[in-house]
């Protein structure tokens, strides 16, 4: 288990590692230089170079990284100069609110996608497991801006009880919880599509093993089996797909935020790509794929605490 | 593709004169002599032949193959000016004249909606294409090769899946400045990876079978038994894959539009119409929103029904494998 633990940790310092050199490319890309990209075209030549000395842009590339890299790791991403602040704490301020906003919705969405799925696979084939598949099919379908869209005008215009901006966020708990309800429902469908047909497939894949069959012929209660043999096993599939699921509903929160004004990480992303942020750009950047690497960390480390085979054989991973 | 192909020495024969991709393809979804060749019609054949008894991959496919139609040979039956704006007519309701009504610009919706799919199902089908064949390769070699090249290939792979797509490719985008042929690199930038995993996971099971080795006996160069061996029996999985690669692209290149990253107009996309259609809504212009929603959730739902009926076959022949 120790063993296990610690190979996970340093893939994942690996991993950010290789994250952290395609960012500094991608800040290194920028046309005319990160200087000129920061100062505008109207910039004089002079200012340019006084920057470029100032921000050591002019020494060696590989020089250049390890000291972003340290300034990286002490938690100093730059600083943006459209927003007047340094991008560690933009940083500090927007990332919790598009957490609980990823969280939340990612929980109600277990919460619902795994009783449907398992509904769906004992009633196979049956009429209303189409009807769900179908159903959920096209909440899978739809892009997640004309799913959001779609809740405003339901839900806020035609019946007028949810806000549809949440500009004011964070001043007092009743608004926010109003506030979170359209942005939570939104990414929740998306999810619950994408869950309970994981879900669906694992247990129909369950149902056909033999261990169920050997269950059964001991006498086991058909309660017992879905429970002890089905229901677990296929708990732990969807285990593992937490941590695959967390890129696209971070992709998804970047939408959602921009539609519904959510002032979060997202949100300070879109904003710094109108207004070319390049600090704020890759400081985001980075610090949402160092979060999703943390979170698929967790999921893999809950997944080694449920499943008996790596927790007490460190099997390879 | 003939019966006799598939005994193993006319094959061996047949592969001199050169593995090249298109051949691959061409030749791809046939199973290798030592799995044992079925009796009549050839492994392909009687996958599609499987595929078209699920009703739903048919109803699936017929939607596909309407849609092409619709957006490719519409415009060549039904003629509209899309180019020009038409301040006396914007924002018509539906009428004899304008069947879907008209665009804030006064042009036809129903000639844009057909503008518009040639857009996304080119970034669709294309990223897949290109996304598949990239990350077929990547995947193979890292696979087949092993030790460290493989590690360092994978952690790159790993490194660029925790990046979230629409993040990764709004930057691509603003730092270069978006045309249709960019956006479509970028996306497929984006989407290769999970594909290289895929396909290196079944080179590994692969790369140990007898065939293999056989044909390493025989004195065959790694590329060739990647091309010939590993790549045409990971070709099911590799479909199947790609079947969604194209569904997350029609929807990736949708929410770049609606984040203003879309093609520039005059040119459309599904994407664009639901981004104006979604503003215009509230003004009750619905013809604007519902027609592009329904054409995008179609092929969204269509694609991932042909995908699901596909990968029901290629599981079959696993399970008897």
């Amino acid at each position: 288990m120790i063993a296990y633990i610690l190979r996970r940790l340093l893939h994942a310092v690996f991993v950010v590692f290789i994250v952290s050199i395609v960012v500094f490319g991608l800040l290194h890309a920028l046309p005319g230089g990160l200087a000129r990209a920061q100062l505008g075209l109207g910039a004089k030549r002079l200012q340019v170079h006084e920057l470029e000395v100032q921000e050591g842009l002019l020494k060696p590339l590989p020089v250049q990284y390890v000291i972003w890299a340290w300034h990286a790791l002490r938690g100093h991403l730059g600083f943006s100069y459209k927003l007047n602040s340094p991008v560690g704490a933009l940083l500090v301020r927007y990332l919790p609110r598009t957490l609980l906003l990823v969280g939340s919705s990612t929980l109600f969405a277990l919460g619902v996608a795994v009783p449907l799925g398992l509904y769906q696979g004992l009633r196979r084939n049956r009429v209303d497991d189409h009807l769900i598949s179908v159903s959920m099919l096209v909440f899978y379908a739809m892009p997640d801006f004309l799913l959001g869209s779609i809740a405003i005008i339901l839900l806020n215009l035609d019946l007028p009880v949810f806000p549809s901006t949440a500009t004011a966020f964070g001043l007092n708990l009743r608004a926010d919880v109003l506030v979170l309800i359209l942005p939570v429902l939104t990414l929740f469908l998306g999810s619950v599509a994408y869950f309970s047909r994981y879900m669906r497939s694992s247990v129909i894949d369950n149902l056909l093993e033999d261990y169920v069959r050997t269950a059964y012929a001991k006498g086991q209660t058909t309660r017992g089996v879905l429970y002890r043999h089905v229901f677990r096993n296929s708990l732990l599939s969807v285990m593992t797909l937490i941590g695959l699921s967390l890129p696209y509903v971070f992709s998804g929160a970047l939408i959602i935020e921009t539609l519904f004004n959510f002032p979060g990480i997202g949100l300070l992303f879109y904003d710094a790509d109108l207004t070319r942020d390049f600090p704020v750009l890759l400081g985001v950047l980075l610090v949402v794929t160092v979060t999703v690497v943390l979170g698929s960390l967790l999921a893999d480390f809950g997944y080694a605490l449920l499943d008996p085979r790596i927790r007490l054989f460190e099997e390879k991973a | 593709m003939s019966e006799e192909q598939f005994g193993a020495l006319p094959r061996e024969g047949a592969v001199e004169t050169g593995g090249s991709i298109v051949e691959v393809l061409v030749h791809g979804t046939d199973v290798p002599p030592a799995l044992g060749a079925p009796a009549g019609g050839s492994m392909a054949r009687r996958r599609v032949a499987m595929l078209l008894e699920n009703k739903m991959t048919v109803a699936g496919l017929v939607v596909i193959v309407g849609l092409i139609l619709f957006s490719f040979v519409g415009p060549l039956i039904y003629h509209t000016n899309q180019t020009g704006s038409f301040l006396l007519r914007e924002n018509l309701p539906p009428s004899g004249r304008f069947p879907l009504g008209t665009d804030p610009e006064g042009r036809d919706e129903l000639g844009r909606l057909m503008l518009g799919g040639q857009s996304s199902l080119e970034v669709g089908f294309g990223v897949a294409v290109v996304a598949t064949l990239f990350g077929m390769m990547w995947g193979a070699i890292a696979g087949f090769t092993g030790g460290i090249l493989d590690s360092l290939m994978m952690r790159i792979v790993d490194a660029l899946l925790a990046i979230p797509l629409l993040f990764f490719i709004v930057l691509l985008a603003s730092i270069i400045r978006p045309n249709l042929v960019l956006i479509f690199l970028v996306i497929a930038a984006g989407s290769w990876m999970e594909m290289a995993r895929l396909v290196r996971g079944e080179v590994l099971a692969l790369r140990e079978r007898d065939y293999v080795a056989a044909s390493r006996v025989f004195g065959a160069r790694s590329h060739r038994i990647i091309l010939r061996h590993l790549i045409p029996n990971v070709m099911g999985v590799v479909v199947v894959a790609g079947t969604f690669i194209v569904a997350d692209s029609i929807l990736a290149f949708a929410a770049l539009a609606f984040l203003g990253l879309g093609v520039p107009p005059p040119a459309t996309s599904w994407g664009d119409l639901l981004t104006i259609g979604v503003d215009n809504v509230f003004n009750g212009f619905w013809w604007q929103l519902w027609p592009a929603a329904v054409a995008l959730v179609l092929v969204e739902i269509a694609v991932n029904i042909v995908g699901d009926g596909v990968r029901d076959v290629v599981e079959q022949r696993l399970i008897r494998r």
